[in-house]
């Protein structure tokens, strides 16, 4: 399974929940596939998604879902430091290791070499991180969900890409709808 | 007057509650009485543009969030605050501290501290200097200005305005 495929997969469970989508083709693919004003797309600032989901279930109360790339957790590795020592349990990272950069044409990442992100969130001290095959994405994204724990899943899939249009939504429009659902939910 | 607690009563009063940091020996008192505050959620973060990250989640999240950190990364936060903070209409206070400035007895220091404005300005954020303690009086219209604007604001505040080395 490439990634286009796993959030396919996915969308039966994370559809209409909070999502924190990685900047370049995944924020890309969930907008073809399922655009929502519960989505918040990260059009540029690559590594930042698990940041922002970690602020945003911090600040609220609502289960948040930051679907994130090996090469941008690579970028901002500190995250899981963070993550680990700050546990928010309505926060689930999902890290679709597909062990390359897939926006810039596939070039490997250290994740599909020697590097375990997997060990690395643990190390972290992150207590609750699961590393899964790509189709048992699902079942591992449900049990997190109900968990009621904080949680990072690391879903080993296929490097490859889609054709996708890009997004035309203006990033203030993607925020200011984001924040308006994130006010009636919590209201 | 205590500048650190100045700080601090205009970042409650102007209800920002949720802050990050990494730290300066001249922010050690405020990021202490920051950490300390029941009335604000202070998550440390190891990188500032990871922490920008942070604050946007933050005020998604409907917080008013703040920065904290040296003008030396502010190099490192060009990016986040270009295509996530400016782009997106994020409003960001940014309590920075000023080193390189006069008294400084690191050179190294100064080799930021020649860029700092620089970089702001090419950036176009808004852009205060508080040089002497009684600065620190405009911190709540400054936030003020910022939640208003929403842009990122950088608050330079130099040694001298913190009492020297």
């Amino acid at each position: 399974m490439i990634r286009n495929e796993v959030l396919k997969s996915l969308l039966p469970v994370i559809s209409g929940k909070l999502v924190v989508c990685n900047i370049g083709l995944p924020s890309q693919e969930l907008h073809m596939l399922d655009d929502r004003a519960s989505n918040f797309y990260m059009l540029g600032t690559m590594g930042l998604a698990s940041s922002i989901g970690l602020g945003l279930a911090l600040a609220q109360k609502q289960k948040v879902i930051a679907i994130d790339g090996d090469g941008s957790v690579l970028t901002n590795l500190g995250t899981l430091a963070t993550i680990a020592n700050n546990p928010a349990d309505n926060f689930i990272l999902l890290i679709v290791d597909n062990g390359s950069y897939g926006s810039t044409g596939d070039q490997p990442t250290y994740a599909g070499r020697k590097t375990s992100l997997a060990k690395v969130a643990q190390a972290c001290g992150c207590e609750h991180v699961v590393e899964c095959k790509a189709e048992d994405t699902v079942a591992a994204m449900k049990q997190a969900l109900v968990s009621g724990k904080m949680t990072i899943i690391v879903c080993k899939c296929e490097p490859g890409n889609i054709p996708v249009p890009v997004i035309e939504l203006d990033a203030p429009v993607i925020r200011h709808r984001f924040m308006e659902e994130v006010k009636r939910r919590n209201a | 007057m205590d500048v650190n607690q100045a700080i601090v009563d205009a970042l409650i009063e102007h209800k920002v509650q949720f802050i990050t940091s990494v730290p300066c020996k001249q922010l050690a008192g405020v990021i202490d009485l920051i950490d300390r505050h029941p009335e604000i959620r202070h998550v440390p973060c190891n990188k500032e543009d990871e922490g920008m990250g942070l604050c946007a989640g933050a005020y998604l999240g409907g917080m008013r969030a703040a920065i904290v950190m040296q003008n030396t990364a502010l190099g490192v936060t060009v990016n986040a605050l270009a295509t996530l903070i400016q782009y997106y209409r994020f409003p960001l206070p940014m309590i920075v501290s000023y080193r390189g400035e006069l008294g400084e007895r690191i050179a190294c220091q100064v080799e930021m501290a020649v860029h700092t404005k620089a970089i702001l300005d090419q950036l176009n954020i808004q852009t205060y200097h508080f040089h002497r303690p009684a600065d620190v009086e405009e911190t709540g219209t400054i936030l003020k200005h910022t939640f208003m604007s929403r842009k990122p604001t950088a608050i330079l505040t130099d040694s001298n305005f913190w009492g020297g080395y």
